[in-house]
């Protein structure tokens, strides 16, 4: 199972590698995270997103809620949470056609065009991890140049 | 808050360990700690000498354990904060309190390879409960008083304190907190009533029910609930091996140990079991052999203070989080309310008896005269139900755990989860300074004495009296009664030749060296250890093709032990 884990820690150096740390020495993965200081400077926000069974992604959270450094460590609910990530595509164009291809489907997606050249066309799409792959799937056949992800950021909805 | 006063960084640490309770430190000096070690000039805690800073760290790790306050460490940079790793990383795996404070290369020098620099925080993180850094003197006051409250509360463990020389030296105005706030830190759960009465209730309807007391039993000290509870509802007790001595080991209802090691009866009775009430044990695979089996078969309350436990090795049918000994008491406290008082024993109880029984009088022993369970049974037999044991870690380690009853709860520490040979002297030697008052020995094996053996300098130069008991068949004895089981008899690397004399070890450090050949210089060598005043090594031969029995093989089941044949 897929899971997104909301972290609320202390802004102090140090934090990020020992959350990382507790993920490899205790045999977990990390699928993406991303982190950033709150609105309040000490602390800061990481989103993880993970994948394991039930009992493994539980246990991470206790794991993590143990930490001291951790103030408030969550599993979101995927429903009752907005959760996008940031990709940047850097698409290759081989003829006039593809350039509106690439158009239109970077519409559909809500995506931006960025640094249209003649051979190469870049794509910024801010979507769920799922629309992100979609998208690349789509991309493919153009020939894809490069990819940055940001990682999942993630926040529950109010009154949930 | 107190009045501030201009001082060191370096003055200011002591001052805070002084306002902690400390009276002593276990180091090493050297260049980045320089200028704390120049404080115990012109403070009233006592510094002794190791000659290792592993030592030192297993040292404060025995105090920890015995006195339940953290003890302390000190060493230098670089190899000497690597050194006190293998140490800090004992106290983590075995939840004992410590703070180890480590010299580290001034600030403008952190991250440019100085000399002696190591990047201590980096390395310790996996096996600490806490770091801190101080990048300011003004910091250390804080640090020190969050720091022990980090170690000994909840479930305990090493905090380090890696402390930059110019951060010793820098002279500011301190302050130091009476209060302080760790937001991410909530040691302390209240006990959990309603789980309770359900563990009432489900200990109640179950046919076999069993107690399993874990280490977290002995660090809480819940010695007087978990009796109570055991006699109030007439239950078996069995211990992990960190439990061992959680319950009078010479009580009606006590089995002993499970484990690969564990007694044949309470391995049995384990296996046999519907119902255990799991206190303070994390489910080793030392202890429960294979998971599924345990499962499998029975319900299971465990009680710990840390819930990362719960669920983490074995799924649970009830989890009740809180303070092992608070959760006890309320427990002891509901079954008055309730008048609830067995008074006739069950089948169960009775079979219980039958079998330790049994197995009283059908465990084949070594036939020789300084067979293992003869050798530990005549310690036993001499020394005073208060003495504090220590062991190493290899075959006498198991030996000890199942032919030296402890009688006085809390009177048993080991090296259980990380398993570090060289452990048992020199946290002998932290036991003895924080009960000056009772014997302290070491059941130890030649192998891993010779790990820490010059911790005897310490021993002997600062006035230490334990006795080591060294079970010395010559060789590394666990790994020889593996290669013998399970490769055929191919002995490679075990042979420690009759290298060193220890004797002769003993004496050249200043300390005592008997030889114990039979049981009569046995018991002489005992009585002569326990009334003089100054470190003793017994040096007891044995066979070295003596093996340990019971031997459940890993990944295998309690029910499946190897018995001597």
């Amino acid at each position: 199972m897929w899971a997104i884990l909301t972290l609320l820690v202390e802004n102090k150096p140090g934090i990020l590698f020992k959350v990382t740390h507790l993920f490899r020495s205790r045999n977990f993965n990390i699928d993406s995270i991303s982190v950033g200081v709150t609105e309040n400077p000490d602390y800061s926000r990481m989103t993880i997103t993970t994948y394991g069974d039930e009992k493994q992604v539980a246990q991470v959270v206790k794991q993590l809620d143990k930490m001291i450094d951790t103030v408030e460590v969550k599993q979101l609910d995927e429903l009752k949470t907005v959760y996008r990530e940031l990709s940047l595509f850097k698409i290759k164009i081989s003829n006039a056609n593809d350039s509106m291809e690439i158009n239109k489907l970077a519409n559909a997606y809500g995506a931006k065009i960025h640094d249209a050249k003649k051979d190469s066309i870049m794509v910024e799409l801010i979507a769920t991890p799922d629309q992100t792959k979609a998208f690349e799937e789509l991309a493919k056949p153009f020939g894809i140049i490069d990819v940055a992800r940001t990682g999942v950021a993630a926040l529950q909805r109010s009154g949930t | 808050m107190n009045k501030m006063e201009t001082m060191s960084g370096a003055k200011a640490l002591m001052t805070a360990m002084e306002k902690e309770g400390v009276k002593q430190v276990f180091g090493l000096p050297g260049g980045a700690n320089l200028p704390m070690y120049d404080e115990f000039a012109r403070c009233d805690i006592r510094h002794i000498l190791v000659r290792h800073e592993q030592s030192a760290a297993h040292m404060a790790d025995g105090f920890g354990r015995v006195s339940r306050k953290p003890g302390v460490c000190f060493a230098t940079s670089g190899p000497g904060a690597t050194n006190i790793l293998t140490g800090i990383a004992t106290a983590q795996a075995d939840s004992a309190p410590m703070i180890a404070v480590t010299g580290q290369v001034p600030v403008k020098m952190i991250g440019k390879d100085a000399f002696q620099e190591s990047d201590i925080i980096g390395m310790a993180n996996p096996v600490v409960k806490y770091a801190f850094q101080p990048r300011t003197a003004e910091e250390i006051p804080d640090v020190v008083k969050k720091g022990f409250y980090i170690a000994e509360t909840g479930r305990p463990g090493p905090v380090l304190i890696d402390i930059p020389k110019d951060v010793q030296t820098n002279e500011v105005p301190m302050t130091f907190p009476n209060e302080f706030k760790i937001q991410g830190y909530h040691p302390w759960s209240d006990p959990d009533i309603v789980a309770i009465e359900k563990t009432i209730d489900m200990l109640l309807h179950s046919e076999k029910p069993i107690i399993l007391a874990g280490g977290g039993t002995i660090i809480s000290s819940a010695f007087a609930e978990l009796q109570a509870i055991a006699e109030t509802l007439m239950l078996p007790v069995v211990t992990t091996f960190k439990g061992k001595g959680a319950f009078p080991e010479t009580h009606p209802l006590s089995l002993g140990p499970i484990g690969m090691h564990g007694h044949a009866e309470a391995n049995k009775m384990m296996a046999e079991a519907d119902c255990v009430l799991a206190i303070g044990t994390r489910f080793s695979d030392r202890s429960v052999g294979t998971f599924e089996d345990f499962e499998k078969r029975l319900k299971i309350i465990h009680m710990d203070v840390d819930p990362a436990e719960i669920g983490k090795n074995q799924t649970t049918t009830l989890a009740v989080v809180g303070d092992v000994r608070a959760s006890l008491r309320v427990m002891v406290k509901l079954l008055l309310q309730r008048a609830i008082k067995k008074t006739e024993e069950s089948t169960w109880v009775k079979h219980i008896k039958e079998t330790k029984q049994y197995w009283k009088e059908n465990l084949k022993l070594h036939p020789g005269e300084m067979g293992a369970a003869k050798i530990l049974r005549k310690l036993r037999e001499l020394l005073p139900a208060d003495s504090i044991v220590t062991t190493e870690v290899g075959q006498h380690q198991m030996w000890a755990s199942l032919f030296y009853d402890v009688i006085q709860p809390g009177t048993f520490f080991s090296s259980t989860g990380l398993g570090t040979m060289g452990w048992g002297f020199p946290a002998a030697i932290g036991a003895k300074v924080a009960k000056p008052d009772v014997p302290v020995v070491d059941i130890a094996g030649d192998g891993s004495f010779s790990m820490t053996e010059n911790s005897l300098a310490t021993a002997v130069l600062e006035d230490i009296p334990v006795i080591v008991f060294l079970l010395n068949n010559f060789t590394l004895g666990m790994v020889a009664q593996w290669q013998r089981t399970f490769y055929n008899r191919r002995m490679i690397g075990v042979d420690q030749g009759k290298c060193p004399d220890y004797v002769k070890l003993a004496e050249s450090y200043g300390a005592q060296g008997i030889r114990a050949q039979s049981m009569d210089e046995l018991d002489r060598a005992i009585k002569t250890a326990l009334s003089s005043d100054v470190a003793t090594v017994i040096d007891i031969p044995i066979d070295p093709e003596e093996d340990v029995l019971p031997f459940v093989a890993p990944g295998t089941s309690l029910a499946d032990m190897i018995l001597p044949s």
